[in-house]
């Protein structure tokens, strides 16, 4: 393993971490566009809102944490690939303003059509972006994306068979993901009729997702034959990881045991994500550029190495803390600053608010 | 359709603008993403440690408006990452290595804001003031840290270093953490994280103030205007011996810019310095000119020589009448910043008091946007005036720039997204103002629509 691998695999730690934490967070936009009614879905989206509410910044980071060490380790390869597919990650970058926008600004808004306007806005946004970013991913995995700045066709690079699929399975990920995690707030809140709906909903999209990944493989046999030689070669012991986990999490969801189900559920995902980097190992931009030919030179990527390391000391423990406060919190005013002289301001927004 | 399919010579002139318009939207919410806290903390801190509710109930309004701004300040950055790679892939393909890696250190310091303003919002009554206000700590280092690296990013393409150019120019022995140091990283963030903070002072201040012109002087307003007030006041004296010095490493190291921006066509000994004007057939027309000035104020001499554009060939010289004005507007609205601190604290010297009178409120009024009018002028002066370069001296901006077709597509739309931006945040941070129990993105309770109580939360 050489430096250059080890920096890359960093990031796709990085991307990882996206995978699961931001894309159970676009899920829940997903989820919260499919609530139905403003009156019926009103419980909801407010567990939804609850479960994202003060974490949802802090989700999205990673996905700059993963552009910026790509850009730095990898310039040229990063290069490539967002002129190629500059119109799918800018329109991804439109869906998260919108995303973000809306989600934060709804709560400060009281006029109901202005806030149906922004929950409209967040929730169409978590869906199409996701999407884009399922195609971008598509678009790299297919070998569409040349070295060299711009080299590749910008429409058919993105919109192609193996694009489609990246995006469907990333839209069906996001939502199964946030579903499994639902299942758990719920519970947490004591809202067990709504645990009971997200596990319903968990277990469809489970069943969607996996026939749409069968699927999904001859399509690849046929557009990507390079990505299917890998996943059906070297990569197959996590390809059978994943499906293996994926049925447990169904086991588990069924079971009830919703926090088990979350643990499994994230292996599922993580294994097929790294069956796909096991898969076009060594090549960062397959059939042409390698890992090693794109890497930055040797003082940058120790330098990387040991701010990467420097930085995961400082970051994972405030993580840390962030979900464990945010997962285990009595609701607002029960704590020692409720002395301080303000009153309980905010109307409790509902009976499990 | 030449202006929606173009090629790289057409694409130049809608990825600068679009550069400029989103780096020019991030900065005013990155400037209270470095100043807010330390406001708010105060306010919070001495709320409590004098068992003031007006204070602590004035930190919780600006914590509130610090989620919303920062909200705003996270999703407009998320899109300039994206650009740096879009729109400019020349400058990140072959100087990624040096230039990216601060960008590497600043997502590290992004993500422990997001955390810990997450955490600070969140756990407003549900943690201890101690601990609560400990909570802040992080969130106001990570914030300047952030505002360095980046910042530091910039002083790279203004004077780059730590690094050699083999024969066919690429980059060879790249010493990321030398070029994070060149000679403009320091004065460059200073002034940065001054500007922030005269900025966020200076805004905040204007809010109350215009509360107080409408005849509002209840002790919210009292504490509102004179805390951040007070941060402005003491930054805006400093700001201009910080704006000396940065304009000493101009003169030392882009000598093209500083000609620019003072419109110097002959290099002179002895030469003056202009105020306003316009720069036309080589010659500034119209200016005020201060005998000697510029040459007294670079060299400290009154005879020092200064070189002029007429040294740099044509294709070399930045736009002058832009950096020019833009440099004079800072420094005139920075003159007027200062002006204004001097007041103030003459008369708080000499009564303890605010300064009543309309004339004041009104100037306090307008210094926030006077502020920010700076600040941008401040990044015009450091972004025009280092044209043609992208990289000073080595790389052109449109080598730099992305050939993909379409590029102009992607400008209108930033323009209508931002144009919506502005209106939204406007919008929300009036409600803010209006009604203090308005909860921020980051807390969890919604309340109900006004039309409709009995709706639980519609969203
Ligand atoms: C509130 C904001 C503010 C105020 C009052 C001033 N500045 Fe400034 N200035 C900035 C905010 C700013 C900035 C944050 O916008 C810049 C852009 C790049 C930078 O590092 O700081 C800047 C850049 C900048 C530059 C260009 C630096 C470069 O290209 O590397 C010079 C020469 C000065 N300033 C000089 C001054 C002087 C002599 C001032 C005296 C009145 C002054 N500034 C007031
Ligand atoms: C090319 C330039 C820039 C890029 C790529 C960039 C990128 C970003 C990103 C991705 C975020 C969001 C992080 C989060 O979610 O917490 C952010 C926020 C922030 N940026 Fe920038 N930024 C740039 C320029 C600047 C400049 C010039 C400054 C100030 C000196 C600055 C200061 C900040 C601060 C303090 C935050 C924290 C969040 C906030 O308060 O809004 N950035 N930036
Ligand atoms: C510290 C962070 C910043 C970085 C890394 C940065 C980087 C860049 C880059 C890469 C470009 C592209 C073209 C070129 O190289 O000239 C650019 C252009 C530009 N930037 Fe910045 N910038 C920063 C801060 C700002 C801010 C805060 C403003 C606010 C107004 C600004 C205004 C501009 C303008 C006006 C241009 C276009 C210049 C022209 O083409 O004439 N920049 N910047």
């Amino acid at each position: 393993m050489t430096l250059a691998d080890v920096v890359l695999g960093i990031m796709f730690v990085g991307l990882i971490a996206y995978g699961l934490f931001g894309g159970a967070d676009f899920g829940a936009g997903i989820w919260d566009l499919l609530a139905g009614g403003t009156r019926r879905g009103a419980r909801q989206r407010e567990l939804i809102e609850h479960s994202i509410g003060p974490v949802w910044e802090a989700n999205h980071v990673w996905l700059i944490f993963v552009l910026v060490v790509l850009w730095t380790a990898f310039s040229g390869a990063f290069a490539a690939v967002v002129t190629t597919l500059y119109i799918p990650l800018t329109l991804a970058a439109f869906g998260m303003i919108a995303r973000g926008a809306a989600f934060a600004f709804r709560k400060s808004i009281t006029t109901l059509p202005m806030r149906r306007f922004l929950g409209a806005a967040f929730a169409l946004s978590s869906l199409v972006t996701p999407f884009f970013l399922g195609a971008v991913v598509g678009g790299v995995a297919s070998g569409r994306v040349p070295p060299g700045i711009a080299a590749g066709n910008v429409v058919t690079s993105w919109l192609n068979p193996t694009s489609l699929l990246g995006g469907v399975m990333a839209i069906l990920v996001c939502a199964y993901l946030a579903a499994v995690f639902l299942c758990g707030d719920a519970r947490r809140e004591g809202a067990e009729d709504l645990a009971h709906e997200f596990r319903i909903r968990a277990l469809g999209t489970a069943a969607v997702t996996g026939v749409a990944g069968i699927a999904g493989l001859f399509v690849l046999r046929g557009d990507a034959p390079l990505l299917w030689e890998g996943l059906t070669g070297r990569a197959v012991p996590l390809v059978g990881l994943s499906v293996l986990a994926g049925a447990v999490a169904v086991g588990c969801l069924v079971l009830g045991r919703y926090a088990a189900a979350r643990v499994a559920s994230s292996l599922a995902v993580t294994s097929i994500l790294v069956g796909w980097a096991v898969a076009q190992y060594p090549y960062i931009l397959v059939p042409d550029l390698t890992i090693e030919d794109a890497a930055a030179g040797r003082p940058t990527l120790l330098a990387m190495l040991l701010a990467l390391a420097a930085g995961a000391v400082l970051l994972v423990p405030a993580l840390v803390y962030l979900y464990r406060l945010f997962q285990t919190s009595p609701p607002e005013g029960a704590g020692a600053g409720a002395a301080a002289g303000h009153p309980a301001e905010v109307p409790s927004a509902g009976p499990y608010g | 359709m030449p202006y929606v399919l173009a090629d790289a010579a057409q694409n130049l002139f809608p990825a600068r603008e679009q550069m400029a318009l989103s780096l020019g939207w991030h900065i005013i919410f990155s400037c209270f993403g470095i100043a807010f806290p330390v406001l708010t903390v105060f306010a919070e801190w001495r709320g409590h440690r004098r068992g003031n509710a007006a204070l602590t109930e004035l930190a919780h309004t600006w914590a509130k408006a610090m989620g919303v701004l920062f909200a705003a300040g996270a999703v407009s950055g998320t899109l300039l990452s994206f650009e740096m790679g879009i729109l400019w892939p020349g400058l990140m393909d072959r100087f990624g290595e040096i230039f990216g890696f601060p960008f590497v250190l600043e997502g590290y310091a992004f993500f422990i804001e997001a955390i810990f303003v997450g955490i600070y919002l969140f756990g407003w009554n549900r943690m201890s003031p101690r601990a609560h206000m400990l909570s802040a700590l992080p969130m106001i280092v990570s914030g300047m840290a952030g505002a360095f690296f980046v910042v530091a990013a910039n002083a790279w393409m203004n004077n780059p270093t730590g690094f050699r150019l083999d024969a066919d120019g690429r980059v060879v022995d790249a010493r990321p953490w030398a070029a994070m140091f060149g000679p403009s990283t320091w004065p460059q963030v200073v002034h940065m994280l001054l500007g922030a903070y005269m900025v966020v002072g200076f805004t905040i201040a204007s809010v109350y103030a215009v509360g107080m012109l409408r005849g509002r002087r209840d002790r919210h307003h009292w504490y509102g205007l004179l805390i951040p007030l007070t941060v402005g006041a003491v930054a805006a004296p400093v700001q201009i011996g910080v704006g000396d010095w940065i304009a000493g490493t101009v003169a030392e190291n882009q000598p093209a810019k500083l000609a620019a921006m003072e419109g110097l066509y002959r290099t002179t000994a002895g030469a003056p310095l202009s105020v306003g004007g316009l720069f036309k057939d080589n010659r500034m027309n119209y200016a005020l000119e201060i005998p000697r000035g510029l040459s007294l104020l670079v060299h400290r001499d009154p005879n020092g020589v200064v070189r002029g554009l007429e040294e740099f060939p044509p294709d070399e010289r930045p736009p002058v009448n832009v950096v020019h004005l833009a440099f004079d507007t800072m420094v005139g609205l920075g003159s007027a910043l200062l002006l204004l601190a001097v007041v103030f604290g003459f008369v708080w010297w000499r009564r303890r008091r605010i300064p009543q009178t309309p004339w004041f409120l009104r100037a306090v009024a307008v210094s926030g946007v006077a502020a920010v009018v700076a600040l941008e002028a401040g990044w015009v002066t450091t972004e025009v005036g280092r044209q043609p370069w992208s990289v000073y001296g080595i790389l052109r901006t449109r080598d730099a720039v992305s050939p993909a077709p379409g590029l102009w597509l992607g400008f209108y739309a930033v323009v209508a997204i931002y144009l919506a931006l502005t209106a939204l945040t406007v919008l929300v941070l009036r409600r803010l103002a209006r009604e203090h129990d308005t909860p921020a993105p980051q807390e969890v309770d919604a309340r109900p629509p006004d039309d409709q109580p009995e709706v639980v939360a519609v969203r």
